[in-house]
């Protein structure tokens, strides 16, 4: 297919439908919009689909729930006033093991914040979110391409490891227009997981729960969840290397802010630093073993996001203190230009002494 | 001599045991419902969807399919169940904290949206797992734990008529209040049940049987009391019968 030009809103939307996703909920929130009424243009007069702009975010976010209860391929979106809203369900689908599609097309804050891109939810999206020991896979794309891709990706990481998937992007991502090749078609019947509920024909009822009375068949719910867990980090973990192999120093950076840094990191190159970049691909789970590997040869990093200093923290356990860890962070939505990323760069890179 | 048999657990209702308090109107309850589920033809459809709180364990009770709702939302969960499967049979089981104080907002919006889905909503006027807490649909005056000098309108507001409130959403197309205290209050209940359910194949809309259902143990009572308090007392603040139906006259049986 050839490419089109399109909003990275509009990208997840097109990239969704392809997948097979046949449900989608969700509620108006800026800077996301594009996507629920890309939904509310393409999926909803489609045959066995079902779209409905919610009464709120939490409703919306158990609408899921129930369509993948049944094993419909299921999505919502929103922005971080809303995903925060969104929480308790994300807990139960987690909880339930249940795949699930949630976007986050993240904006400032905290509070009501402001409508434009930033990456402070890097947290709440890395830590499960909600209440009680959950993790959700979190993919963290830098383009409308990878937004594309990443959202056929989701779905299927969803069903294979039962279990919700988060697209965090933000505003700038989500409303920018770049070409993109949608590659992918999944078949128009997919088939209906097997642990889906769908009736109690030719089969004993059953019934998909948490609640119980009993601590220790809850304990080992945990740490069933959590063998699961220690899989996708062993199989799924990803991340995009750029001009690491003779760096001196490494920007570690992931979404909008590591394609900035890119255009620092040339820049700088063009002057001879040796520069270069780890982008987390999977925010979690983390490439440890990446920011490990990489400890062996290079000592310098600077961690750059657009908050006040989250993923930095993934950095730092990953290093163990085998590294020097700076840091460079613009909170509340203002998004740096490459220029002001590459000087903070070259100041650190000759403060280090590095040549 | 052969004796005719009049009265067997419904095939649907697992042979458990309840763990509801005695005197308490859940188990009557389950098993008008699992009665009308048999009678109807609907154990190999129905999709049911407990709320948190006492009758948080129907799924150990109800031999069908169901999935726990998080607090509040089973309308919301109903609906994304019958959106993704329209086939299932979909009904809500929720009490009155759950569908007239959290859950009010999704309530009301799947009625409004027409959501095809039946919703059993059990009145007892407290938080019975909590403790007994004041419940939205607490009587004016009424002693619960958090109103232990009686529920006074002007600090903690009125007992809140979800079905009328519901009546006037044009989704809604089928709500009826009954209770579960005598045995022809029950024969009524189990008939609006069906009805509910005929709505839901019939593809008219939202249905809602709201149940006054004792509470003896959070009231204070002997069950005895309890029936004779929802006679005396709640049904005068919710009064039993019809509230809606604009299901163009179609009648279950």
């Amino acid at each position: 297919m050839a490419k089109v030009l399109m909003t990275g809103n509009a990208a997840i939307g097109e990239a969704a439908i392809r997948a097979g996703c046949r449900c989608y909920f969700g509620y108006p929130i800026t800077p996301q919009n594009e996507l629920t009424e890309y939904m509310a243009t393409n999926l909803s007069r489609k045959k066995g689909c079902s779209f409905i702009q919610a009464e709120s975010e939490v409703a919306a976010i158990n609408m899921v729930y129930g369509a993948s209860l049944v094993g419909a391929r299921a999505m919502t979106s929103s922005s971080s006033p809303g995903i925060s809203l969104k929480q308790e369900g994300i807990s139960y689908l987690a909880a339930c093991e249940l795949p699930a599609i949630i976007v986050n097309m993240s904006r400032g804050g905290p509070g009501l914040g402001s409508i434009v891109a930033a990456q402070s939810d890097y947290f709440q999206a890395t830590r499960g979110g909600g209440h009680g020991d959950y993790r959700t896979i979190v993919l963290g794309p830098s383009s409308v391409q990878e937004l594309a891709d990443l959202t056929y990706k989701a779905f299927d990481l969803s069903d294979k490891y039962k279990i919700p998937v988060i697209i965090l992007g933000d505003g700038v991502l989500g409303q920018m227009m770049e070409p993109v090749e949608f590659k992918y078609e999944a078949p128009a019947e997919l088939p209906i997981r097997a642990d889906a509920l769908r009736g109690a024909r030719g089969r004993p009822s059953k019934y998909i729960k948490t609640f119980t009375s009993n601590p220790a068949e809850l304990e080992e719910l945990n740490w069933s969840l959590f063998r699961r867990y220690e899989l996708i980090k062993k199989d799924e973990t990803d991340y995009e290397a750029f001009l690491t192999e003779d760096a001196e120093l490494v920007v570690v950076a992931f979404g909008i802010a590591a394609r900035i840094a890119k255009g620092a990191i040339r820049t700088v190159r063009a002057s001879g630093q040796k520069v270069g970049l780890l982008r987390p691909i999977t925010l979690w789970p983390f490439p440890s073993e990446a920011v490990k590997e990489l400890a062996k040869t290079v000592k310098y990093y600077l961690v750059f996001e657009m908050n006040m200093g989250q993923m930095i923290e993934d950095v730092q356990l990953a290093l163990e203190g085998k590294g020097e860890v700076s840091f460079y962070g613009r909170p509340g939505g203002v998004v740096p230009t490459p220029n002001e990323v590459s000087r903070v760069i070259s100041r650190l890179y000759y403060q280090k002494g590095l040549k | 001599m052969a004796m005719k048999k009049i009265y067997s657990r419904p095939k649907s209702l697992k042979k458990a045991v309840f763990h509801y308090c005695p005197g308490c109107g859940h188990s009557i309850i389950h098993r008008l419902t699992c009665e009308v589920i048999d009678e109807m033809d609907l154990q190999e459809k129905a999709i049911g969807i407990p709320p948190p709180g006492c009758a948080v364990f129907a799924y150990y009770y109800f031999d069908v399919d169901m999935a726990e709702s998080a607090h509040g939302r089973g309308a919301a969960v109903a609906t994304g169940v019958k959106r993704a499967f329209p086939e299932a049979i979909v009904f809500t089981y929720q009490g009155d904290g759950d569908l007239a104080a959290i859950g009010t907002a999704e309530t009301i919006h799947a009625a409004n949206r027409g959501e095809n889905i039946t919703t059993i909503f059990v009145n007892n006027a407290v938080y019975g797992m909590t403790g007994g807490q004041m419940a939205p649909t607490t009587l004016s005056g009424q002693k619960t734990t958090t109103t232990p000098y009686g529920r006074d309108k002007i600090l903690e507001g009125h007992p809140i008529k979800m079905s009328e409130i519901l009546a006037l959403v044009n989704g809604a197309v089928y709500i009826e209040r009954c209770a579960v205290n005598s045995p022809a209050n029950i024969r009524k209940t189990k008939k609006a049940i069906r009805k509910a359910f005929q709505t839901q194949i019939d593809g008219l809309g939202f249905s809602m049987v709201e149940i006054l259902s004792p509470c003896p143990t959070n009231w204070r009572m002997s069950p005895i009391e309890a029936w004779q308090w929802i006679d005396n007392v709640m049904s005068k603040e919710f009064p039993l019968g019809l509230i809606k139906d604009t299901t163009g006259g179609k009648d279950a049986d």
